[in-house]
């Protein structure tokens, strides 16, 4: 298994650079080319979700994501040290037939991670006092990193 | 790639030309353009995307504050986008049941005239 890691302070210009680098690694990883647009909006989302949770929160924190190459399947973590259990609540309350209704943070809040379950293979989100952790992951090539 | 903004008016029309990234980093600066030609008097607004590259859901919190605003003026705010990486955003958000969406200006700028 091969594992990059990367933290980042809570500021917007940094998810871009995140974005940068997970596309970078699932090509690498053997993700397939008509994948790569959906790896960098679920990862950029991801990170966005995760440093407006900070900047609300805990701005002084950095935000870890994790990028793993694991038996054919390209796998990323992206875990933050706020508190998200106000962010479930108000995703719960999040009405898609009625945006127009919506809080601006309420509505992309549940946007991004609405984006997220609707572009990633496979998405699993643990919320907790302590923070949230987003794994998402895409098919890759089998044989783990391929030649560049 | 950065984001760069620009506009102008035809007859009631103002098309918005956005080209670049709509990310958590640059979306504020279309939030403050349109909240500006809203308060400004521009209600009717168009938003070419077609030179977009990238657009999360900050950009679409952004999109949908601005039709939020221009219809408080029984304005309207229709974007023109065919890139199919950035209508699958509106689709999985079900944003495309709530913007019109147009394949080029001039097809839009026609519907918008049919409507006056």
């Amino acid at each position: 298994m091969a594992t990059v890691e990367l933290t980042f302070s809570a500021l917007p210009a940094h998810v871009r650079t995140a974005r940068l680098v997970a596309t970078a690694i699932a090509r690498r990883t053997g993700v397939e080319e008509s994948l790569l647009d959906e790896v960098r909006l679920a990862v950029g989302e991801a990170c966005s979700r995760a440093v407006e949770a900070h900047r609300l929160h805990c701005p002084g924190e950095p935000i870890r994501i994790e990028l793993r190459d694991d038996l054919g399947r390209f796998e990323v973590t992206v875990t933050d040290s706020a508190p998200s259990d106000e962010l479930e609540q108000e995703r719960e309350l999040l009405r898609f037939d009625d945006p127009l209704g919506q809080l601006p943070d309420t509505l992309m809040t549940g946007f991004g991670i609405a984006v997220i379950v609707g572009l990633a293979d496979d998405v699993q989100v643990y919320p907790s006092q302590k923070g949230m952790r987003i794994r998402m992951s895409w098919p890759a090539a089998t044989n783990g990193l391929s030649p560049v | 790639m950065d984001l760069k903004l620009d506009h102008h008016s035809e007859d009631r029309l103002t098309i918005v030309e956005v080209e670049g990234e709509i990310d958590v980093y640059t979306a504020p600066r279309l939030r403050e353009l349109l909240i500006d030609l809203v308060n400004k008097g521009n209600f009717h607004l168009l938003v070419n995307m077609e030179k977009v590259d990238f657009l999360d859901s900050t950009g679409l919190g952004v999109l949908v504050g601005g039709l939020k605003r221009v219809r408080a003026h029984d304005g309207s705010l229709e974007l023109v986008c065919t890139q199919e990486r950035i209508l699958k955003i509106f689709r999985i958000t079900g944003l495309t049941k709530v913007f019109g969406i147009y394949a080029s200006v001039e097809e839009a700028k026609e519907a918008h005239g049919r409507d006056k």
